[in-house]
């Protein structure tokens, strides 16, 4: 009885992956649980197992290539087992199993309405026409908007009138950086998203620069997807204030002098007192849901991780009820396996807010989007020596500021604004964080 | 539970046989259980006492007609047509046995084992079936395909012999002399064909405004044209009131659009009011499978609210129609399995009469495209000077399509004419591409077709008419 390897769909988002490597080649014999392959998926590095035994008769995608979920990617099956129909019949996009629908229930992986309720490869994307209806086509070229941009939901990966719809309805994307992504572009000047506009200005290459299209990484596209659901649909609204950090400062400095190992870090100071005000404010650790609002039941507070190629939120579980050394315990395990691209889909799912520290890359304050269905995230600046006023005096202190963005509706200013003042008041006064 | 089916299919309708050779097809083990209804029996209604034979006495009422009407004029001239319904209903009968093994047989040889007897929901994962005895059947998933039964109105409980429905009409041998049929839809317009085309004396009573009323007004206006003008007499905005049984012949009271009260004679009243869904003792209740509005509640895969449990067909909700029954069938099979990529959508499913002229439909009406906000246009073409109309000696009718004006996406298009039930498939898929008037108008339909009316409209439409 042949056992197909499938490109199996090992978390809810994924929806294709890159083979990496095969461990085993053509005419090896392979036991059931054996590692057959190494894929690299939207958020890591994962291992194929076989489930079946017998010869691994045939390998039909080669390192490099992305497959959809579901894909064949290899035959397991009998020395002299006929398999040829097994392969002919296995259409590239079949087999989404049953067992996936349930994680869609998942609050961390909100689909947008209309939601494509499973994956579908954009078949006729190699022959290099852009299916789309005819409406869709008359669509966009009446609205300016280029069709090679658009995502497809239709059979077969078909654009069809809806998403030229939600094309056209899409905001322009904001001005500041993106949060978390060290390698964040200026504000592009009419980011209306699929515009023609800013290809046709180029004219005459800059040496040293080369024109080029690359795909996007599985990690690359599922930020894209992700953050587009955020910005669009969430209406955001940002409260910036600023930090005097001197205390929180020392209070670190004095920890760390007799700590043996595992010194405490400034983020970790960050991470506590987000979490002492997410516990005094619970409205803020809540999410949208369908026509009300879940208030979660703990405070899972996920931290943004630069990798190489993008960004990871982990999430520090249940930091209501931690204390500082062992959410800094945590944080650096998680950060550290972070980089290491060996987390697994539980450990960065389900957080309930999110914070984001680009004070190490010299920033002084930024906004971030906000991670759906959370209805927060904090953006961390530097923290700099600058002069304030201080009972009317000049006095040169250490300052940092953070900009609050909140989903308007879970949060109201005024709420928003207790919560930072919380948080705030928590590294200013930083012994108030043991009470 | 190893040798548990995957799937145990409770009916054999054209929801329920499709899903499970569908299921079959996709490597399932399936089990297909049917009871041998009333109405039913291997390929449901639709086979056995609805679409299948309700056409075949279509096509003798057809030329019973054509050769009254027509024969002379096309050379043709019988020297008397005599009816003999025991004949029609014999061919009728012997097209539906055909189909009835053709379905068993499609079963078997796609692997699906077949259990008569009636099904019903037991704990998760159980089937009961009751024939002689009550037997068991372990099945991970079950899928309620039970359909419908002919409804009626109190004061009108079906006889089987003077108020009967569509069961008995289609196979009853005798003709009366009088009938009465309650209802105007398409069942109650195809009876109405049927009986006058075999010299009933037929009165067809619709309580709302016009023939067909759920299709665009002025079908039901040209259909009500095409009746009168056969001697079909047409009440339309009556209600029925009450009958009196006793009497012979029987009194019918019905109530006209004036509030006045009137009387019609008649020999039988055949009642084409609806039909309701089949959802008595089949354990709903216990597995928690929630009714909505009498029908089992399906959410867009035909899973129902009890876990494990799918349905589909008539008794899954309206539209009741084979078409609709057969893909969601397909739908759900393909779900059980994992590989339903796409809900239906319900928005374009063609809705066909097969009375003379025929009729067909898809999608919006002017009134409900205005509604939705669509700029509209429509383009109507009248079959009177249409090539392949006139030359079947059957040119009553039109051909019209509703469009967005903006993009001249195509929103929907409503027929009545010869065969127009051939036509209504390109547009269907036209619409499911999302197509555009463009599309069609500039695809060269064959001629002398009737599918070329469906050309000329978009003409039409485009304000480019070159026939009209």
């Amino acid at each position: 009885m042949a056992t197909k390897v499938v490109m199996a769909q090992l978390s809810p988002t994924m929806e294709e992956g890159k083979l990496i490597e095969w461990r085993l080649s053509e005419g090896d014999t392979v036991a059931q649980g054996d590692i057959v392959a190494e894929i690299e998926t939207d958020k890591a590095n994962m291992e194929v197992e076989a489930l079946g035994g017998g010869v691994l008769r045939r390998i039909l995608v080669q390192p490099g290539q992305t497959v959809p979920v579901g894909a064949l990617i290899g035959v397991i099956a009998g020395p002299d087992e006929p398999i040829d129909d097994l392969i002919a019949s296995a259409a590239p996009a079949s087999a989404e199993p049953s067992e996936a629908e349930p994680a869609q229930a998942d609050p961390a992986d909100v689909e947008p309405t209309p939601s494509e309720p499973s994956t579908e490869p954009v078949r006729g994307a190699e022959s290099g026409r852009t299916r789309a209806s005819p409406v869709a086509r008359r669509i966009a070229s009446e609205s300016g908007i280029d069709l090679s941009t658009v995502r497809g939901s239709g059979p077969g990966g078909r654009i069809i009138k809806a998403d030229i719809e939600a094309a056209i309805t899409r905001p322009a994307a904001e001005p500041a950086a993106e949060p978390g992504t060290p390698t964040a572009e200026p504000g592009t000047p009419t980011a209306e998203p699929g515009s023609t506009a800013v290809t046709a200005a180029r004219a005459r290459p800059t040496p040293g620069l080369v024109d080029r299209v690359e795909e996007a990484s599985p990690m690359r596209k599922a930020i894209a997807r992700r953050l587009v659901q955020s910005i669009g649909p969430v209406p955001h609204f940002f409260l910036t204030t600023e930090i005097d950090m001197g205390r929180a400062l020392e209070l670190r400095a004095d920890l760390n002098a007799r700590a043996s190992e595992g010194k405490i870090g400034v983020n970790d100071l960050l991470l506590k007192a987000t979490a002492e005000a997410l516990t005094r404010h619970p409205g803020v650790n809540a999410s949208w849901e369908g026509e009300g609002i879940r208030y979660h039941g703990s405070v899972d507070i996920g931290i943004a991780v630069a990798l190489d190629a993008g960004l990871i939120t982990p999430v520090l579980r249940d930091a209501g009820h931690k204390g500082l050394r062992r959410i800094s315990d945590e944080a650096r395990d998680l950060i550290e396996r972070a980089r290491g691209r060996e987390l697994v889909p539980e450990e960065y799912q389900g957080a309930t807010f999110s914070v984001s520290n680009l004070g190490m890359f010299d920033i002084d304050q930024f906004t971030a989007i906000i991670n759906p269905p959370e209805a927060g995230i904090l953006a961390i600046g530097q923290t700099v020596e600058k002069p304030v006023v201080v009972a009317g005096e000049v006095v040169v202190r250490k300052r940092m500021r953070v900009t609050m963005s909140c989903d308007h509706r879970v949060i109201d200013g005024a709420s928003g604004a207790a919560f930072l003042g919380t948080f705030k008041a928590m590294l200013e006064n930083p012994l108030e964080m043991i009470l | 539970m190893s040798d548990a089916y995957d799937v145990a299919v409770i009916g054999s309708g054209p929801a329920g046989y499709v899903c499970a050779i569908r299921a079959a097809q996709l490597g399932l083990k399936v089990a297909c259980v049917e009871s041998g209804s009333y109405e039913g029996g291997f390929g449901g209604t639709c086979l056995n006492w609805g679409c299948i034979p309700a056409k075949a006495l279509l096509e003798s009422a057809a030329l019973a007609h054509h050769l009254k009407s027509h024969g002379a004029e096309m050379g043709v001239s019988p020297i008397s047509v005599e009816y003999d319904m025991a004949a029609a209903v014999g061919r009728s009968r012997g097209i539906t046995q055909k189909l009835t093994g053709g379905v068993q047989f499609l079963l078997k040889k796609n692997g699906v084992d077949i259990v008569q007897g009636r099904g019903r929901l037991g704990g998760p994962g159980v089937v009961l079936v009751q024939a002689d005895e009550t037997t068991e059947i372990a099945a991970r998933n079950v899928v309620l395909a039970t359909g419908s039964v002919m409804k009626t109105f109190p004061g009108f409980e079906f006889d089987g012999e003077k108020v009967i429905g569509s069961r008995e009409a289609l196979g009853s041998d005798s003709l009366p002399g009088r009938m009465v049929i309650v209802g105007a839809g398409f069942v109650g317009v195809e009876f109405a064909d049927v009986f006058n085309a075999f010299g009933v004396d037929v009165t067809l009573v619709e309580a709302l405004d016009t023939l067909v009323p759920l299709e665009d007004p002025e079908i039901g206006k040209t259909l009500e044209r095409s009746f009168r003008k056969r001697g079909i007499q047409v009440r339309t905005k009556t209600r029925v009131k009450e009958l009196d049984r006793g009497s012979d012949p029987m009194i019918l009271t019905v109530v006209n659009a004036d509030g006045s009260e009137g009387i019609e004679k008649t020999d039988v009243v055949l009642m084409a009011v609806g039909r309701r869904p089949v959802t008595e003792d089949l354990g709903l209740d216990e597995r928690g499978a929630q009714l909505e509005e009498g029908f089992i509640e399906i959410d867009e895969w035909c899973r129902t609210t009890a876990e494990g449990v799918y349905a589909i067909g008539d008794v899954a909700g309206q539209p009741m129609l084979a078409h609709v029954g057969s893909h969601e069938g397909i739908l759900a099979a393909e779900h059980i399995a994992g590989q339903a990529h796409h809900p239906m959508r319900y928005d374009n499913i063609p809705s066909v009469g097969y009375c003379h002229p025929e009729i067909a439909s898809i999608g919006l009406g002017e009134a409900a495209a205005r509604e939705a906000g669509y700029d509209v246009v429509t383009g109507k073409y009248p079959l009177s000077a249409h090539g392949r109309a006139l030359t079947a000696g059957s040119a009553e009718g039109f051909v019209k399509l509703v469009a967005d004006a903006k993009y001249g996406e195509v929103l929907g298009a409503h027929m009545i004419g010869h065969n127009v039930s051939e036509l209504i498939a390109e547009v269907g898929l036209g619409r499911d591409l999302e197509s555009t008037l463009d599309e069609i108008a500039a695809h060269p339909h064959a001629h002398p077709s009737m599918s070329e009316a469906v050309m000329e409209a978009a003409f039409a439409a485009l304000g480019r008419s070159i026939h009209t």
